[in-house]
Order: C-alpha cells, then sequence, then structure tokens
C-alpha cells in the first residue's frame, strides 16, 4: 500500500482544477458542476466551493447517479441508488462539468452521458477527476485530471475523502506487477 | 434475494433498502425523467388469474418505466379458463423466456408453489395470494407513511396504525401486520369478531373490537374492503350495522389526531367501509398510495432483476 496524494496534495489539486476550469470557460456564468455520487458528490461540492470563492458568486452545482444506467448492473447484485439533485437552473445550454474520484475504464462516464441525456441537453460536457488511473474499456478522456497514476489491473486505487472517511487520502492497494 | 413471496422473506434492512429505492426513484418520476434503460431486454409477465386494476397496472407501468418488456396475462382470455394448471402455465412461459412472473392467484401459496417447484427459472413476485399475503400492497403502504409521517426516520418506530375491517379475507392485513410491525410501528386490528382469522391472537398486533376508542390515538387508519365475494357465510347482520360499527364516516375522521391520515388499498366499497366524503377528502392519502404503487413497485422489480446472480469479473 503506498500513498500517492495526501491531504495537502488533494486540496492543492482540487484548487488547480478549479482555476483551470475557468480558464477553459472563461468564467464561471454557464457552469454546472455536478458530482456523480458517493465521493464524486463531495469533490463537486468542494471543487464549486473554490470556484465561488475565486469568482465571489454562487456556482450551481448538484449530483448525478448514473447506477440505473450502468452496462454492468447483470455483473454484480443490485447496487443501491444514490440521490440525484439537479440545480434549479438545470443542464439545458450549459456548460456542465461531471466530477468523479477515480477515471478507469471509463463506463461509469459513458453511463453518466446517458443519465445526463435525459436531463437536458448541455452545451458541452466536460470531465474532471482526481485520478487518472488508465486501462480505458471506452473512448473517453478526462479534460482536467488531479493526478495520472500509473497501476497496474491488479491494483486498486482507494480514495478517502473527509466527508466520509475522515481522511482526505488517495492510495494504490496491492503489488504492481 | 430471488422472490418477493411473503413479508417474511424480508429482513429489516431488505425492507428500508426497497423503500429507499423507491425513494429515490419517485425523485426521478417526479423530474423529467420517465424511462429509465435499466432493464432493457428483460421480460416481465404479469400473470393475474385473479381480476386486478391497480396491481396490474402498477406493475405493468413499472416495468415499463425501467424499459422490461411486458407480457400481460390474464385468466380470462387465456388456457387458464380452459383448466390449463399451473404447472403448464408456468412451463409456457418458461420456454418463452420470462425473466420474472408477477403472479396473482385466488389460492393461498400459488406463487410459493410456482417458486418453490422450480418450473421456472426466474423470480417470482406475489401479487396477492388468495387470503395469504400482498408484500408489494404492504410495501407501498409503509412507503405512503412513512413519506407523510415518518419524520425523515428510515423505519416506522413509534407510529400507531389502526387497520379495520375484514382481516379475515385479507392478505394486505396480513402483510401489512408483518412489515409495519417488523419496522418499528404499533398495529392494532380492529374488526367484529367474525371477521378475525383464527391464531390472530399470535400476529404482532393488538386487537380491537371499539373502533372509536381507538381512532383518537392513532397516526394512519387503514380501512379494508369488506370482500364479499370471498364471503360464504353471513358474517354481519347487515351492511348498514356494519357500516355503523366499523365504517369510518366524516364524524368519526374529525376524532382522529390532526396529522392522521386515512389510507385504504382499493377498491372501495364506498358507504359500506368508507364514506365517500372521507374518501374524498384531504386526510385521505388513497390516490397517493397508487402513485407511490409505481416507485415501490419499481424498486422491488430493480431488486430484484437488475442485479446478476453471480458476480463475474468487476468493472468499476
Amino acid at each position: 500500500m503506498s500513498v500517492a496524494l495526501s491531504a495537502q496534495d488533494i486540496s492543492r489539486a482540487l484548487t488547480r482544477i478549479s482555476h483551470e476550469i475557468l480558464e477553459k470557460n472563461h468564467g464561471s456564468s454557464d457552469i454546472t458542476v455536478l458530482g456523480i455520487p458517493t465521493r464524486g458528490a463531495h469533490l463537486a461540492a468542494r471543487i464549486a466551493e473554490i470556484m465561488s470563492s475565486i469568482e465571489g458568486k454562487e456556482i450551481a452545482h448538484g449530483t448525478l447517479d448514473i447506477t440505473l444506467y450502468r452496462d454492468d448492473l447483470r455483473l454484480r447484485p443490485p447496487r443501491t441508488i444514490m440521490p440525484t439533485s439537479i440545480p434549479p437552473i438545470g443542464v439545458q445550454g450549459r456548460d456542465v462539468i461531471l466530477i468523479d474520484d477515480v477515471l478507469y475504464s471509463g463506463r461509469t462516464i459513458r453511463a453518466a452521458l446517458d443519465a445526463l441525456g435525459e436531463v437536458g441537453r448541455p452545451r458541452t460536457v466536460q470531465l474532471a477527476v482526481l485520478v487518472d488511473r488508465g486501462h480505458r474499456q471506452l473512448p473517453i478522456r478526462a479534460d482536467f485530471v488531479g493526478k495520472n497514476l500509473p497501476t497496474s489491473e491488479k491494483q486498486s486505487v482507494k480514495v478517502s475523502l473527509t466527508e466520509i472517511d475522515g481522511v482526505d487520502e488517495v492510495v494504490i492497494e496491492g503489488e504492481a506487477s | 434475494m430471488r422472490h418477493l413471496l411473503s413479508i417474511n422473506d424480508l429482513s429489516t434492512t431488505d425492507a428500508i433498502g426497497i423503500l429507499d429505492t423507491a425513494t429515490e426513484l419517485a425523485r426521478i418520476n417526479d423530474g423529467q425523467v420517465k424511462k429509465l434503460p435499466t432493464l432493457r431486454g428483460r421480460t416481465i409477465v404479469n400473470l393475474f388469474a385473479e381480476d386486478s386494476t391497480r396491481t396490474r397496472i402498477s406493475f405493468e407501468a413499472a416495468a415499463k418505466r425501467l424499459s422490461a418488456d411486458v407480457i400481460n396475462f390474464s385468466a380470462k382470455g387465456s388456457s387458464l379458463s380452459k383448466g390449463e394448471s399451473l404447472k403448464d402455465t408456468a412451463q409456457t412461459l418458461q420456454a418463452m423466456g420470462a425473466d420474472a412472473v408477477v403472479i396473482r392467484h385466488s389460492a393461498s401459496g400459488a406463487a410459493q408453489r410456482l417458486a418453490d417447484l422450480e418450473w421456472m427459472s426466474g423470480s417470482v413476485i406475489n401479487a396477492g395470494d388468495g387470503t395469504h399475503e400482498h408484500p408489494s400492497q404492504a410495501l407501498l403502504d409503509a412507503f405512503t407513511i412513512r413519506k407523510h409521517l415518518g419524520k425523515g426516520a428510515s423505519d416506522l418506530t413509534g407510529l400507531r396504525i389502526a387497520i379495520v375491517g375484514d382481516v379475515l379475507h385479507s392478505r394486505v392485513a396480513r402483510s401489512n401486520v408483518l412489515l409495519l410491525s417488523m419496522l418499528g410501528a404499533d398495529v392494532v386490528l380492529v374488526a367484529p369478531p367474525t371477521l378475525l382469522p383464527v391464531g390472530v391472537e399470535s400476529w404482532p398486533a393488538t386487537i380491537s373490537y371499539d373502533f372509536d376508542s381507538v381512532i383518537p390515538n392513532v397516526d394512519a387508519i387503514m380501512m379494508l374492503r369488506v370482500q364479499q365475494e370471498r364471503m360464504s357465510d353471513l358474517f354481519f347482520p347487515n351492511s348498514r350495522e356494519y357500516s355503523r360499527y366499523f365504517g369510518l364516516n366524516s364524524e368519526r375522521m374529525s376524532a382522529m389526531a390532526k396529522h392522521a391520515i386515512v389510507m385504504h388499498p382499493g377498491p372501495m366499497n364506498r358507504g359500506l367501509e368508507i364514506a365517500a366524503d372521507v374518501a374524498d377528502s384531504a386526510r385521505s392519502v388513497i390516490v397517493e398510495q397508487v402513485t407511490n404503487g409505481v416507485n415501490v413497485r419499481m424498486a422491488i422489480l430493480y431488486v430484484l432483476l437488475a442485479g446478476g446472480p453471480l458476480e463475474v469479473g468487476s468493472n468499476s
């Protein structure tokens, strides 16, 4: 087990990502931030807060559960459905920033795009992740990455956040081979 | 969990899990999303060997909102009315590749038999068997009670609920007593002695013969339909007398606690167990029970059918 990101690393990465999002979108006026539960939802709230303090105004943010849109539901026992909360301004014509903790196969994001399509038609959809660990199974990439972590498929990447786990930390478990 | 045959099949965690899933689905259904791809490619058969309005269309709507294919099948107009046995019917459904069968049958234990004898490989969901159980109705009733009176709690601890009327013939009452008491509620059964089943003393509920003394002390009153079609004997002298002692009229309703709600699983005998003005009053959640039924049945289908039986590989 090795610590890949400490609490300070995470905090710096989220600050940088927030600035990058604002830079790329020329400000915050049309941005809606949506986190994928559970940890992505907390990251989304943090990024929205950092962007709010940079811009000096509230950034619309919410959560988007993708469980019902997964293509691998039948491979597992039933998963718990998590809350979806779309901010009142919605996603129609907005620049939606999807936020997740780890980008791996890309299947979660594919499901998220389907789920988003049911809610409305955003002008753009961008993806921000704390960790990109590679091994994509679909043609999907992140626009904003906290850290690229080269891993083997046998390893697992565990993201802990204070809101849920009491500590901010990213660790890699298992041996690289 | 593969089948839903009886409330006894559920643990408290399972039951709360279904209610929580229904809560999230209700939020999705309230929004603009009416169709989810979750059960695309699955086939669900509604096998109704007994008449039904609410339960059948509610299961049909639930399955369709999850993108499953639905085949409706009722006794009238099928070979069941020619005397085909349940076994042959089940094997026919198996041959057509049904992933789940929602069964309503006049014989108690029909769903259990379908599940136990492995005539088919899919899930069996009991949508009412004789006078035995109706678990999806109890789950939607618990959902409705929790939504109105739960104050954010996950279970029903501390709530008092009266179930009034024809307990003897009611599968709704039996499932509700089991589920509501499992979730921590105190259940009072109110009925004339002739309409209580043998062995009711062993149920997790108290019994009262005096409706008026119960009314002010409960948070919800669930009226049961007088099931005349199942009554071969005379259980009460006449309907006017039944109505006077055990019917919910506006006078009785005014004695209820301010926050208390009126429920009825439907179909109602207006003027017999419930007065029309009570059924249509602001306290009545009877129409909402139907709406909640779709969400709860979506949750049941999701829990039984969305996941695979085995853990194969892992993609996160």
